[in-house]
């Protein structure tokens, strides 16, 4: 039977068409989609194998404690957590209410011309990678900090508060969690403006027919309701916040020590794998490493996904804007 | 108006604070918006002003120089950094792509949810973990630092990037065209592929670059797989160097004349990113409805 | 089953009330497209089909008249099996394609849909393809790439659409760059060019102006030298004029199916007298 004489009109209905190349390309989107969660437990897999050397040698002290000397070879985990949830605070506490009060300008205030050329520029900014962010931090914004910021904070009557003692390097606490926050100031301003923009007309309405200035109506209807909402896109931010590595490693310092102090130097976990991995010289000191990355991706994964669920709730389907 | 004791009548005075008080909350909002601006516009400007004053030839042509010498540029920095998203794309784009044709035609409800979800937690994992379980799947058992390491990192990060936007943009093309393929008595997969995803192949595409650009400045993934080259990659299997990796060893180092050339080799690594960034744009315009 | 007794006496036709054939003597001399026997269907646990019997001439044109969700589209559906795309759906009884059997436990969907074919209400050309890609790629998809064989098919499939003459300059053209009435033409191209034995028709006219109906009308009567057609509408004026054979659907049963002028000048069934006279639907 050549090709151009086979009419279709008079193939028997019970003709076997070859059901195969219907069958695989359904088990390769299959296989696609199997991959993801494979991937999950490859990652969850290689890293409790890895760690499973220290987490035999430490047990749960590991998470308490201070001592991290690859002379002797005994490792703690606390600087580095402390470290990370410090700054990763630090950098929610100075992201949040900045990304709300934009996203709440950019919904309830801007005029709509502004409006888009505002998003596109948070846009770029998110597009800006880590390892720059970085390099700015240590030539243009520790020096600032050091020179400037720091020393105004420490003469000022915030001096006398804990947080603001002891010697002024400019690498420190404080400009890790001020670098992440530029870091994550789009995705939290991106979140909350979807809350803020769920909010229905309606509640607005109502304040303002109670006869309420506008920024009344924003406290009353818009922030009220959208509370759980922002609490949710918070939560979002933190998590990428306590994944950053490079800009953090370019201007925290990285001295494993815990402090009061915001301006002393502090240790993030993804830091310190990132600066001593390849020079690990024993198999505890890799396996201790790998804990500490088994730590971090607990945390992440733990935070990612109550923030996911707060938000799923809310929105009612999952967040499709991955930045 | 008179001020009765007894009646609900808010004082003028207040009346006047209510007002002054939104006025100056309005003018913070505004502020705060600009802080958040900023950033960018100190970042961009050092970048041009420092950045562009090191770029010359030299930098775009030449090798690093040794330890301590001045000169020298980054170009198999910027060779390599192509040559690691050639091979993201690789892992990334087909299981990515496939991913997001099982959500958008095979998937059942429960079964997408949950593939979702793993996909967000796939997204979440920081970049630094992805570096340290490459280097134990890859970079161990091979006992070397490779490129194909560095590929496989970034493209394994770039796979739920993929996957969401592919099922955004398959979603939205209309079911009477799979209907009317279906009449046809053509068979299901041709269909998907020819029909459906020739419809969405800008979609499809700009999800592809987006995904590209966020991946082309990771440094973390790369620090103990690629691991950086000082000299020209000639075999996959060994490490490559690549413009993140560089500026950072440069940036942290002592010398001046390195510390310039990291700010060149960001100004060329964040062209590049703008550079994907404005593609998307464009072919979004003639595609884009409503925002 | 009547109470009023009609004016006129009609000489006996292929007359059937609720699908049996009444006078065999006529029907055995049209050859049978369609052979349904007691088939319903079933949307999870509501029934959309209740015992449809009834048996559609070939190379004539059927129409299916009845209001809003009398299942007409539903019973279409069936015919080429498109209602498998959604899931839950469920049929009983027998449906025979020129004898074979369309549900048979050996078929192949793909099989029964090249040679049953289907027009949809709104017109869907393929957008990313040119006028001629979309003429041709049912023949394509299936194989079917001898460039002499798909020019030949390309026009003798435009000139039965009458859409040829229209187009036969700017076949690169996209096809969503025409008119509605001639991207519904276009369909109409695309189904025949697979060469179905019957074709489908669900509604086609509905989102088109008055002379692009007209069109496709004549269309539909020019078809039926060389196709079964089978078409569903809401416009009954429009069954009228151009079907042979009416059925008329209510509420999932056939209630009626007769030649076309003996349902709209002399219905047998009241229901379907009152449907026809405008009272309901």
């Amino acid at each position: 039977m050549s090709e151009s004489t086979v009419l279709p009109e008079t193939t028997p209905l019970t003709t076997a068409t070859s059901r195969w190349p219907d069958r695989s390309f359904r088990w390769l989107a299959i296989g696609a989609a199997a991959m993801i969660i494979l991937l999950i437990g490859l990652v969850g897999w290689q890293l409790s194998r890895g760690a499973h050397l220290a987490i035999a040698a430490f047990g749960p002290g590991f998470l308490t404690s201070s001592n991290w000397d690859p002379v002797t070879d005994e490792y703690g985990a606390w600087p580095f957590i402390y470290g990370t949830l410090v700054s990763s605070l630090l950098a929610i506490v100075i992201a949040v209410p900045l990304g709300v009060a934009t996203a709440l300008f950019l919904t309830e205030m801007a005029p709509l011309k502004m409006r888009q050329p505002v998003v596109t520029l948070i846009e770029m900014l998110a597009a800006v990678p880590s390892v720059i962010f970085g390099l700015w931090g240590i030539f243009m914004l520790v020096p600032w900090l050091r020179d400037h910021l720091f020393q105004w904070i420490a003469h000022s009557w915030l001096g006398y508060l804990p947080f603001f003692k002891g010697p002024i390097y400019g690498v420190s606490m404080l400009a890790g969690g001020i670098v992440v926050a530029i870091m994550i100031l789009p995705i939290v301003t991106s979140v909350s403006r979807e809350i803020l923009r769920s909010v229905p007309n309606l509640q607005r309405e109502a304040a303002y027919a109670l006869g309420a200035t506008h920024w009344e109506v924003i406290r009353i209807a818009v922030l009220s309701y959208a509370g759980r909402g922002i609490f949710g896109a918070a939560i979002l931010g933190l998590g990428r916040a306590l994944g950053e590595t490079m800009a953090v490693t370019m201007v925290i310092g990285n001295r494993p020590e815990v402090s009061a102090s915001l301006f002393a130097p502090g240790y993030t976990l993804a830091s310190v794998i990132a600066n001593e991995f390849t020079e690990a010289n024993s198999d505890l000191y890799i396996s201790s490493l790998f804990e500490l990355g088994l730590v971090l991706l607990v945390v992440t994964v733990l935070v990612n996904a109550a923030a996911q669920l707060m938000l799923r709730t809310l929105t009612g389907q999952g967040m499709g804007k991955i930045k | 108006m008179t001020a009765a004791t007894d009646t609900f009548e808010p004082s003028r005075a207040h009346q006047i604070w209510r007002k002054w008080k939104s006025r100056g909350m309005s003018v913070f909002l505004g502020v705060c918006a600009v802080a958040v601006i900023s950033p960018l516009f100190l970042v961009l400007y050092f970048l041009v002003s420092k950045g562009a004053s090191a770029l010359d030839w030299n930098f775009f042509t030449q090798l690093p120089k040794p330890t301590g010498e001045v000169g020298g540029g980054m170009a198999n920095a910027i060779v390599g950094t192509l040559m690691l998203l050639g091979m993201a794309a690789v892992v990334g784009v087909p299981i990515g792509v496939m991913g997001g044709v099982y959500l958008a035609e095979y998937g059942s409800d429960r079964a997408n949810y949950w593939i979702r979800f793993a996909a967000d937690v796939l997204n979440g994992i920081p970049s630094i973990v992805w570096g340290v379980v490459v280097w134990a799947l890859l970079v161990v058992p091979f006992k070397t630092f490779s490129a194909y390491a560095g590929g496989a990192a970034l493209g394994f990060m770039m796979i739920p990037l993929i996957m969401r936007t592919t099922e955004e943009v398959l979603v939205l093309v209309p079911q009477s065209y799979r209907e009317a393929g279906l009449a046809l008595g053509i068979a299901r997969w041709k269909i998907i592929t020819v029909i459906v995803i020739k419809t969405a192949l800008k979609g499809i595409v700009t999800g592809i670059l987006i995904a590209t650009a966020r991946i082309a400045g990771e440094t973390a993934p790369l620090l103990f797989t690629a691991l950086g080259n000082n000299f020209w990659n000639h075999n996959l299997s060994e490490p490559i160097a690549a413009l993140p990796l560089q500026i950072y060893n440069y940036a942290i180092s002592p010398y001046d004349d390195w510390h310039r050339q990291a700010w060149a080799g960001a100004l060329v690594l964040m062209a590049m990113i703008l550079t994907l960034n404005i593609i998307v744009r464009v072919i979004s315009r003639g595609h884009n409805k409503s925002n | 089953m009547a109470d009023v007794v009609p004016a006129k006496i009609i000489v006996p036709q292929a007359t059937t009330v609720g699908g049996e054939p009444t006078n065999s003597r006529a029907m055995a001399e049209e050859t049978i497209a369609f052979d349904v026997k007691n088939f319903s269907m079933w949307y999870g646990a509501r029934q959309a089909l209740y015992d449809i019997t009834i048996r559609i001439p070939a190379k004539k044109v059927t129409a299916i008249i009845g209001p809003s969700g009398c299942g007409k589209s539903t019973f279409i559906r069936a015919l080429n099996r498109m209602h498998e795309l959604t899931p839950g759906t469920r049929i009983a009884g027998d449906l025979r394609l020129f004898g074979e059997n369309l549900y048979g436990s050996n078929v192949e969907p793909t099989v029964v849909r090249r040679r049953v074919g289907m027009v949809f209400q709104k017109s869907n050309p393929f957008p990313t393809m040119s006028i001629a890609e979309n003429v041709l790629v049912g023949l394509r998809l299936n194989g079917l790439t001898q460039k002499s064989f798909l020019r030949q098919r390309l026009e003798e499939s435009l000139r039965m659409a009458a859409l040829w003459d229209e187009v036969k300059d700017t076949l690169g053209r996209p096809g969503i760059s025409l008119s509605g009435g001639q991207q519904q033409r276009l369909c109409i191209a695309r189904a025949l060019a697979v060469k179905p034995e019957i074709l489908l028709m669900d509604e086609p006219c509905s989102a088109l102006d008055p002379i692009a109906t007209a069109k496709v009308e004549e269309l539909i009567h020019d078809l039926r030298a060389n196709y079964t057609v089978v078409i569903v509408t809401h416009n009954m004026q429009q069954a009228a004029r151009c079907s042979d054979k009416t059925a008329f659907f209510y509420m999932g049963k056939l209630i009626e199916y007769d030649e076309t002028r003996a349902i709209f000048m002399n219905p047998a069934n009241p229901q379907t007298e009152a449907y026809v006279s405008g009272r309901f639907g």
